[in-house]
């Protein structure tokens, strides 16, 4: 405990350093470690002839929890997942986006100009999109997996064998398809119905995984998983036994944007940045790097197809993606939800 | 009069650090415990103890439960090895002493995550132990020896050995062996010496190795996620996922407090239990 106090200590003056006034010209950005091109910051830095701190995060709670204590302060572009940019859009702390300082918006997407939780690019600028489905070994795995209730109640021969999600939204995920409820439910009682099928699913659980779901795949741990479609690449990228698959009944959309914190100093250089991001060429290179789709047409038409191929997932069209039901902000349903979580991790 | 002043600016670094890096952030944790969750995530600065009757809900005190039931097995296996450990040290000449107080230490010289994700090469399914079995013909089929509560003790007890090695060791070497002469020269055999003299006077020893064992235990919330594949929540990870996952900061804070107050209570049985003994100590 003593460790931990100490920490958030140190968290509280790291953040009270950040928020100091930092030389006009440096563009601070937040994203996840390793989800964009290694070069980008510096490619663009060059350009301007600015400097840039990157300042990355592992998830998207560490990021919100950096918002709740500062207001983003010491932030010019953070990058995170939509409804977590609908939340903070709530607390009146992200910038509305100026759309004349960034023409590149016109590379999108119809259908990422119309996002239910922002619909018109007011605050976010879509990043990347896409959803979360099965991963497999088509090897070693027993029979051809099509269903979330092959992870929910796995053959025999699979059993001990599959992971799943554990951060909250999505661990929830498998069982409320299952019962044909929404990825944003949160009426008690089908949030019960939904725990009380995911404990009985712990039974067939090799672990609950969201960082190395892939690596497990790879070894042989694991024969089939939950996980990001992107992530998923990193397997098949290893392996071409790896396999995605959308479940018949359903899967989520998710979309990871940009924003620019209100508290920005430097908001006209983020602009700057988010329009260099949404450059077809800039785009693309994210696109092959990273190996997630991005939401910008003319960014996916440079992807080379033979890349596509080898990762049949990055080929999902939009309207395909708008199948899915958009994640959202649970707002005050949060409490709900959590509980049920927190009622399934905790069960024996 | 010079003595006191002095003394007090010794002090005054070490207690500066404690004061802003552990006084401030638990009185802020304390405060935040009595407010609300606003809509969003953010903190609605009003009133109330909600958060303290959340916080004893049967959900969570099961939660708390399983983890001072896996805090309370790392602890009992740690004395259990820790203990004999301690003892031949004690025993062994100055220069051995040395040498094995610093093979002790030495995983302490390497990064505790990388420690334990040593221990997930070891375990895994297609792991170390697994492979050597089933090459041996020991085993047919790989045995589950990772991502279950067995791991996460294995972990735990791992982790905080040396705490227990070196605290009860301390108490060993300050023991006056003229004792164990007088036992031995009345006739008493070497088990009764040691049970009526040896572990008495190590007690506090075992209290402090125990009770840090116990308290970092209880805490941890990186083993279970790790060596127990997340299946094994504990209430470290309850109020990580407060505060981060669903961003409920005063419950998270609630629950922290409680957690505080248990290892509080029980840092207290130890004090009570080391002034008995050195006034047990005194009277002999």
């Amino acid at each position: 405990m003593v460790k931990k106090l100490t920490f958030s200590a140190a968290i509280a003056v790291g953040c009270l350093l950040s928020a100091a006034p930092l030389a006009a010209e440096t563009l601070v950005v937040g994203n996840w470690d390793g989800y964009m091109p290694p070069d980008l910051l510096e490619n663009f830095a060059k350009e301007q002839g600015i400097e840039v701190e990157f300042t990355p995060h592992a998830t998207n709670e560490e990021i919100m929890g950096k918002f709740m204590t500062n207001r983003g302060e010491g932030y010019d572009v953070v990058f995170l997942s939509s409804p977590f940019a609908q939340a903070l859009n709530k607390l009146g702390l992200v910038a509305e986006l100026d759309h004349a300082m960034i023409p590149n918006l016109a590379n999108y997407y119809e259908e990422a100009r119309a996002l239910p939780h922002d619909p018109g690019n007011r605050y976010s600028a879509p990043y990347s999109w896409g959803t979360t489905g099965l991963c497999y070994r088509e090897d070693l795995v027993e029979g051809t997996p099509d269903s979330w209730n092959d992870l929910l109640d796995p053959s025999p021969a699979n059993k001990g064998k599959v992971t799943m999600l554990q951060t909250d939204r999505w661990l929830m995920q498998p069982a409320l398809f299952m019962l044909g409820y929404s990825v944003n439910e949160t009426d008690p009682e089908k949030l019960a119905e939904a725990r009380d099928l995911l404990i009985k699913a712990k039974e067939g659980l090799l672990a609950y995984d969201d960082t190395t779901f892939y690596s497990k795949l790879v070894s042989g741990e694991a024969v089939l998983v939950q996980g990001w479609d992107g992530w998923c690449n990193y397997g098949i990228a290893e392996t071409d036994q790896i396999k995605f698959i959308l479940p018949k009944e359903g899967a989520d959309l998710w979309v990871d944007t940009m924003i620019i914190p209100a508290a920005s100093e430097n908001k006209e250089l983020a602009h700057a940045f988010i329009d260099y991001v949404l450059r077809p060429d800039v785009h693309s290179w994210v696109a092959s790097n990273i190996l997630y789709k991005v939401p910008n047409e003319a960014a996916m038409a440079e992807v080379d197809p033979a890349l596509i191929e080898t990762f049949p997932n990055l080929g999902m069209t939009p309207e395909e993606l708008m199948k899915l039901e958009l994640v959202e902000d649970l707002g005050e349903g949060q409490r709900a939800f959590t509980r049920s979580v927190q009622e399934v991790l905790s069960a024996n | 009069m010079r003595r006191p002043s002095a003394s007090l600016l010794l002090m005054a670094p070490g207690l500066g650090w404690l004061a802003l890096f552990l006084v401030v952030p638990a009185v802020i944790v304390f405060l935040l415990a009595f407010f609300q969750r606003g809509i969003y995530g953010g903190i609605d600065y009003l009133f109330t103890l909600e958060n303290f009757e959340r916080a004893i809900d049967p959900l969570y005190l099961s939660i708390l439960w399983q983890s001072a039931l896996v805090a309370g097995q790392a602890t009992l296996i740690a004395l259990l090895i820790g203990y004999p450990a301690a003892y031949a040290i004690a025993r062994a000449g100055p220069r051995w002493q040395a040498v094995l107080l610093v093979l002790v230490m030495l995983p302490f010289w390497s990064n505790f995550l990388i420690r334990t994700y040593a221990w997930i090469v070891l375990l895994n399914r297609k792991g170390i132990i697994n492979e050597s079995l089933l090459s041996w013909g020991l085993t047919n089929e790989p045995l589950a020896l990772l991502y279950n509560q067995g791991a996460v003790v294995t972990g735990l007890v791992y982790n905080y050995l040396p705490f227990v090695v070196l605290a009860v060791y301390a108490s060993l070497a300050r023991m006056d062996r003229s004792l164990l002469e007088a036992s031995e020269d009345l006739g008493a055999p070497a088990w009764r010496s040691f049970l009526r003299i040896t572990l008495p006077l190590s007690l506090p020893g075992v209290a402090a190795g125990a009770i840090f064992v116990f308290v970092l235990s209880i805490g941890n919330f990186i083993t279970p996620d790790l060596l127990g594949g997340g299946r094994i929540q504990m209430v470290g990870n309850l109020i990580y996922d407060q505060f981060l996952t669903a961003r409920d900061w005063p419950f998270g804070a609630a629950l922290s407090m409680a957690l505080i107050a248990i290892m509080l209570l029980l840092l207290f049985g130890q004090a009570l239990l080391v002034r008995r003994a050195s006034a047990r100590r005194a009277e002999a």
